[in-house]
């Protein structure tokens, strides 16, 4: 069939069965937008091409799908570079569309050009600079088989003005040949039994989940083995909700703002098992005394992620979904009531420091405590919002104080560490999931960073409630200079101190309400859920408080600090 | 330990940028790299040779393996194999220094490939440590200018790196 090649690629994201595209339209992708125009395909406008990444990265964490991004070329493609960044750090599956200038301008420093692919190369999964129009089929067939497959990442596809108005017989091929990309599903046999073995001399395992497990979809693997071996379990940031927070083999985080029952039973296990994680620094703490006593085992789809960070003893690679299949068969015959009895001992030493000691904060009745405003969302929300999060220390107080039970409900930028994620994040996972209540916990430093997209939201009136808890200063930035720079606040504090969130709302036509004592926290709550559009809340919360326990950079998991004195 | 490695690439644009980029960042050390085009007219061959301990060689190998254009990774260094480096080599002669430079050059069977009345070019192919040697020699002539590749590596196994397993 004859079209042009802007139609090809709306008809090929139409292949892919794409339902919601993010974007922001400029001279590059005119032609695509004028396509656009006549498709079913749903595109929503952000008010910067960072929010529309950001929000094609929250869709995609909230399904599993590709989500679909497109900018035009010079700006609107560099504006996209954080978002791509992000997903690429938390293996989010993605594909990027940037308009080029024309073939024959290209490389000639023409209006809005930018070498895209040459920026995006070290933050991509894989990119594309579309010359012939013949092979935009091909290639947006690949990039989607790319993103999704695999360790799952972000793709570009950059497109010149004139590959766009050219006019091509479009075939959307079937068949993907590409020689350097075969992924390993099913792995060795063997190396599932060696750990089987493993874990038969085991006396004190510990199983450590991470996003791959989310992303694989082998949660309820993962839940097998714990109900029915009893091994106790930690995760990082980006596993949590893989395992409900309240089973009881559940320790909860790890690392550096990890619960103290997870960083001791780190130090004193004897066989690690890593399930989709990457041993990142904040987990491990200093790496010479990451897991002294243990053997460490690892799985994942990525072969590089093995002895990256952590030497390991063990290795399978492979899908979660076929490794932990396989596991649980091999386990079958291997553990026996012995070593059963161990390991019960062992949960039994792991929860009892767990409930020793409990994550806790001095609640007041005169300042309002960040912790309380958490764990009072989580009360009213029932432990059952899709909670987003931009960075810094609300990000890892809700980690600590709300109670995830689902898979893909904390969705938030835990590699990349991206402040300005959480709202146009939201956005993604509100149309992605319109049915949820979804909740954004942001601090004041992050909502200003792309403030904009409260535009989006109210536009397209997404019911999503925003806490921002309000200490009117970059809280994390101050809590490291607090405690490792002698208390210099430098530039850390919003001294304007002016900016009025309820305001702010309100002039883009949004709902702002305020809470500025402890005791109108319940109620504030209890107002933002009833109301069915999109409703801001600030916080006005005691700016003193730190996120504890806290594990220095570069100190061992049993250095954690868990007061503060002055 | 210095590595030799086989990297078999698709034939792209780009593709060698990405290949040293992603060692760069990864701040592994490069200690050569030479790429050209093989028996296949969309498969371009890169040798890399870089230093590192076992882990750095298995990181280098599986992040590369990562790209989608790498078509498979040897390592050369544990097999039989020939290496080789070209070398043109700009050296001071004189009519009274010339007949000494033509001795050395049959020595190491390289070539003369130029001459003028001031200087000669010598071309050498050979093992990297041959080409030192020779360069050593030319010094006390005075070296104007030196150009050297990076190795190419070829396994003198039969079979060919594309179809091993």
């Amino acid at each position: 069939m004859k079209m042009t090649g802007a139609q090809a690629v709306v008809n090929s994201l139409q292949k892919e069965g794409v339902e919601v595209i993010f974007g922001y339209p400029g001279g590059g992708v005119l032609p695509l937008y004028d396509a656009l125009y006549d498709s079913p395909l749903r595109h929503v406008l952000t008010r910067h091409e960072q929010g529309a990444a950001h929000a094609a990265d929250g869709y995609a964490r909230a399904t599993g799908k590709v989500g679909v991004v497109i900018a035009t070329s010079g700006p609107g493609a560099t504006n996209l570079i954080t978002g791509i960044a992000t997903a690429n750090m938390d293996s989010v599956p993605m594909v990027c569309i940037t308009g080029q200038v024309g073939l024959s301008i290209i490389g000639k420093d023409s209006f809005q050009e930018a070498d895209i692919t040459g920026i995006t190369t070290p933050i991509t999964k894989h990119n594309y600079l579309v010359k012939n129009p013949k092979d935009l089929p091909r290639i947006l067939r690949e990039a989607f088989h790319i993103a999704q497959t695999g360790r799952p990442g972000p793709v570009v596809i950059d497109i010149p003005k004139d590959v766009f108005t050219a006019t091509i017989d479009y075939d959307y091929p079937e068949e993907i040949v590409l020689r350097g990309y075969k992924p390993l599903y099913e792995g060795k046999k063997k190396e599932i039994d060696e750990v089987a073995k493993a874990l038969q001399k085991a006396k004190k395992p510990l199983l450590f989940v991470g996003g791959g497990v989310i992303s694989s979809e082998a949660t309820d693997l993962v839940r097998t083995i714990v109900d029915q071996y009893k091994i106790p379990l930690i995760s990082s940031f980006m596993g949590l909700g893989a395992i409900e927070a309240k089973d009881p083999c559940n320790l909860g985080m790890v690392g550096m703002h990890g619960t103290v029952a997870a960083n001791m039973a780190v130090m004193d296990c004897d066989l690690l098992v890593g399930l989709g994680v990457r041993f990142d620094d904040r987990v491990t703490g200093l790496l010479a005394k990451f897991a002294p006593k243990a053997q460490i085992v690892h799985f994942d789809i990525d072969p590089a992620e093995v002895n990256k960070n952590v030497s390991t003893q063990y290795r399978v690679i492979g899908h979660l979904r076929w490794s932990l299949q396989s596991l649980l068969e091999s386990l079958e015959h291997k553990i026996d009531t012995k070593v059963q009895a161990d390991w019960t001992l062992w949960l039994q030493q792991v929860q009892k420091w767990h409930q020793e000691n409990p994550l806790t904060f001095k609640n007041s009745e005169k300042v309002i405590k960040p912790q309380y405003v958490l764990q009072e969302l989580d009360r009213q929300t029932k432990s059952n919002a899709i909670v987003v999060t931009d960075v810094g220390q609300h990000q890892m107080w809700t980690a600590q104080y709300y109670g995830f039970h689902r898979p893909r409900t904390l969705i938030s930028s835990g590699g990349l560490g991206t402040m300005g994620f959480g709202l146009p994040a939201a956005i993604g996972v509100q149309m992605a999931c319109p049915q949820e209540n979804v909740l954004l916990v942001t601090g004041d430093g992050s909502l200003l960073m792309n403030c904009q997209e409260i535009a989006t939201i109210v536009e397209h009136q997404l019911p999503i409630k925003v806490a921002i808890v309000n200490n009117h200063a970059l809280g994390m930035v101050r809590q490291w200079q607090r405690m490792f720079f002698q208390q210099r606040y430098s530039h850390s504090t919003f001294h304007n101190g002016g900016t009025d969130y309820v305001r702010l709302a309100e002039a883009f036509g949004a709902k702002g309400l305020r809470a500025t004592t402890p005791e109108e926290v319940p109620q504030v709550i209890a107002k933002a859920l009833e109301i069915e559009g999109p409703v801001f809340i600030d916080f006005q919360v005691c700016s003193e408080e730190n996120v504890l326990p806290m594990v220095p950079a570069g100190a061992s998991l049993d250095q954690m600090i868990e007061g503060v004195v002055d | 330990m210095r590595h030799t490695l086989a990297v078999l690439v698709e034939n792209r644009p780009g593709v060698l940028v990405h290949v040293s980029g992603l060692i760069a960042r990864r701040a592994f050390n490069i200690e050569s790299i030479s790429a050209g085009h093989t028996e296949e007219p969309d498969m371009t061959r890169i040798t890399i040779v870089v230093d590192g301990d076992e882990r750095n060689i298995e990181q280098v190998v599986t992040q590369l393996s990562k790209l989608i254009d790498v078509i498979k990774i040897i390592d050369l260094t544990e097999e039989a194999s020939i290496e080789r480096e070209l070398a043109l080599i700009k050296v001071k002669a004189t009519p009274e220094t010339r007949s000494d430079i033509v001795d050395i050059v049959e020595i190491f069977r390289a070539k003369i490939v130029d001459i003028n009345r001031e200087t000669m070019v010598i071309e050498l192919t050979g093992e990297e440590r041959k080409i030192d040697a020779l360069c050593q020699v030319l010094q006390d002539h005075g070296i104007v200018e030196l150009v050297r590749t990076g190795k190419i590596a070829l396994s003198r196994n039969p079979g060919a790196a594309k179809n091993k397993e």
